[in-house]
């Protein structure tokens, strides 16, 4: 297996572990953090794949690069809700409505 | 002078300079703004119409790197649609938000949004059409969550978490198609086909995150809260605009891809999913208490019949493709006009009686009858009453069922018909009841008023000039030769 295809494996791991992480927990930080773990897992497979055996190539580094903006933006504006959610409600669990 | 790299530069530059702008004059600035973004877009349907599609390579750059901007008639009447939709949107809101205090963040926040719905029309490559969609599902949490009260926010929290999974889910996919293929463009993934088992699993993978956004049934969960607790015009933008952008992207990809090798069973269950929406979304609208959101469960209800366009033209006759397609794009603008006027009629109502209770309706065709008249307006559409847009495309949905001989629709067209009718009833009945004695309503502005009746009455005026969108919508499309 080349190195890689290492990498894409990698990146299938933490895919999985991040959606396992996204739907078991409650906790929305750590719904969060699983979702973040699942983004860095699919640029690794996003750079990884693309490198097979084609040596290295510069357009899926620069999505990746515009990737991590889209999920930090993403990240800051969780936070930013889930911050008033809690001053708010007191809570750090969505409710369960109807 | 190329108009195209303008539908997305003047939105974004607008968004930037309102933020710059005191409070007061962002609704105004905002107002002069559209008007010119909404005359770029007819000017671009009117290019298109008059030289097919258009082209522009953002700065010159070729792809892969560079940006590749591309409109033929579908992307045109989507833009035109936009501007239509958000233009009285933005007439409603103008007065709807004067003195509160989200007005100040819902300017920017909403030319992010047309921004990011221009380009996501705009986009021929996957990767653009992820950070379209992301910049789209930003904004849209973001316009959700403005109220700041604990409803809201638990609304556009849970709406973030399902966009955010929806969106790398897709992500997912992009990474498999480039890896596969060493390439991004629509086009190209055309001359690639689905043969390899990498494709497909990235189309799985896409096709379950742009579903998860569009709130197919059953992950709806999301959609009634956010629309139906948003602010007025808030709402009326999710569910005419925002929901349409990652159903466009799907038909964009499955047209793409030769529908001939497409897998049959993917389409069907698409459809089966539809259907589910229909049948559940109606039922669910007509058990809600609450105006808005009945008229949020009626948007789940309404993109099931957009789904149905999937099995329709996976691997049927060339005839019933056609009428699956026409009939589809019909139900898109009809969808939008109906449902952006019902929601804002939906908001002025509430205005008028204080209550977000369908109850509390009781008497208000007398006093407010104007309100009321916008929401059975929309309310024909949607309930697809003859005349109106939404009458037409469930006709050429119904024919596209029979040419195709997947008779299993059938009864969901009907039934779906009823219970939509139904739910449009029974807040028109409510208004018509006698309740108690009570003579104060307040009254809505009139330019909220305006909006709401020009959008409804738009979807019905839809019915008898079906055929003109429906000629530039087929300009460069899959079915350029048919109907």
């Amino acid at each position: 297996m080349s190195v890689a295809a290492f990498y894409a494996w990698i990146g299938v791991g933490l895919c999985v572990l991040g959606l396992f992480g996204f739907i078991m927990h409650r906790h929305l930080v750590r719904r969060l953090l699983a979702f973040n773990i699942m983004g860095s897992g699919s640029f690794l497979l996003l750079v990884g794949l693309a490198q097979d055996d084609r040596g290295v190539d510069p357009v899926p580094q620069a999505m990746v690069l515009t990737g991590i903006v889209v999920a930090v933006a993403s990240t800051a504006l969780a936070l930013v809700v889930f911050r008033r959610w809690f001053r708010v409600s007191g809570e750090s669990i969505l409710p369960e409505d109807v | 002078m190329n108009p195209l790299p303008w539908l997305v530069v003047l939105p974004l530059m607008t968004a930037l300079v309102i933020f710059l702008l005191p409070t007061r004059w962002r609704a105004p600035g905002s107002l002069l703004a559209a008007v010119f973004l909404s005359l770029i877009s007819i000017y671009t349907l009117v290019e298109v119409i008059r030289l097919g599609i258009l082209v522009h390579a953002l700065a010159g750059y070729a792809a892969p790197l560079g940006i590749r901007l591309r409109a033929d008639g579908f992307t045109a009447v989507m833009a035109v649609l936009t501007a239509l939709v958000t233009m009285f949107c933005a007439v409603q809101a103008a007065a709807y938000l004067r003195g509160k205090p989200e007005e100040e963040g819902f300017w920017p926040l909403l030319w992010f949004m047309w921004a990011a719905l221009n380009s996501i029309w705009l986009s021929t490559d996957l990767f653009n059409l992820y950070v379209g969609v992301e910049l789209l599902g930003l904004t849209a949490v973001g316009l959700v969550a403005l109220s700041g009260n604990a409803q809201s926010l638990a609304a556009a929290m849970r709406y973030l978490l399902a966009a955010l999974l929806g969106s790398l889910s897709y992500l997912i996919g992009v990474a498999l198609i480039y890896g596969e293929l060493g390439s991004l463009a629509l086009s190209d993934l055309a001359l690639h086909g689905i043969g390899l088992p990498t494709v497909l699993i990235a189309l799985v993978m896409m096709t379950f995150g742009l579903v998860l956004k569009t709130a197919l049934f059953p992950l709806h969960g999301w959609l009634p809260p956010a629309h139906g607790g948003a602010l007025t015009p808030v709402s009326a933008l999710l569910s005419a605009l925002v929901i349409k952008a990652s159903l466009y992207i799907l038909m964009r990809l499955w047209m793409t891809l030769d529908v001939a090798v497409l897998p049959v069973y993917l389409a069907w269950i698409l459809g089966l999913m539809g259907s589910g929406a229909v049948l559940w979304g109606g039922w669910m609208a007509l058990r809600q208490n609450r105006l808005k959101h009945l008229v949020a469960y009626s948007t789940v209800a309404q993109v099931g019949y957009l789904f149905l366009f999937f099995p329709l033209v996976t691997g049927t006759a060339a005839t019933a493709a056609v009428l699956a397609w026409d009939a589809t794009m019909l139900m898109l603008i009809s969808h939008a006009l109906a449902k952006a006027g019902m929601f804002l009629a939906a908001g002025n109502l509430v205005f008028a009686i204080g209550s977000p209770r369908i109850a509390d309706l009781a008497g208000v065709c007398r006093f407010r009858p104007f309100s009321l008249l916008s929401f059975g307006v929309a309310g024909v559409s949607l309930a697809g009453l003859p005349p109106s847009g939404g009458f037409n495309a469930k006709w050429l949905l119904l024919q596209s069922t029979l040419a195709s001989g997947q008779w299993v629709w059938l009864p969901v067209l009907f039934i779906g018909g009823l219970l939509s009718a139904a739910y449009v009833i029974k807040v028109l009945g409510h208004s018509f009841i006698e309740g108690p004695l009570r003579d104060h309503f307040r009254t809505p502005p009139l330019t909220q008023e305006f909006s709401a009746f020009i959008l409804a009455s738009a979807s019905l005026v839809l019915g008898f000039v079906s055929q003109v969108p429906l000629t530039w919508l087929r300009i460069g499309g899959p079915f350029a030769g048919g109907g």
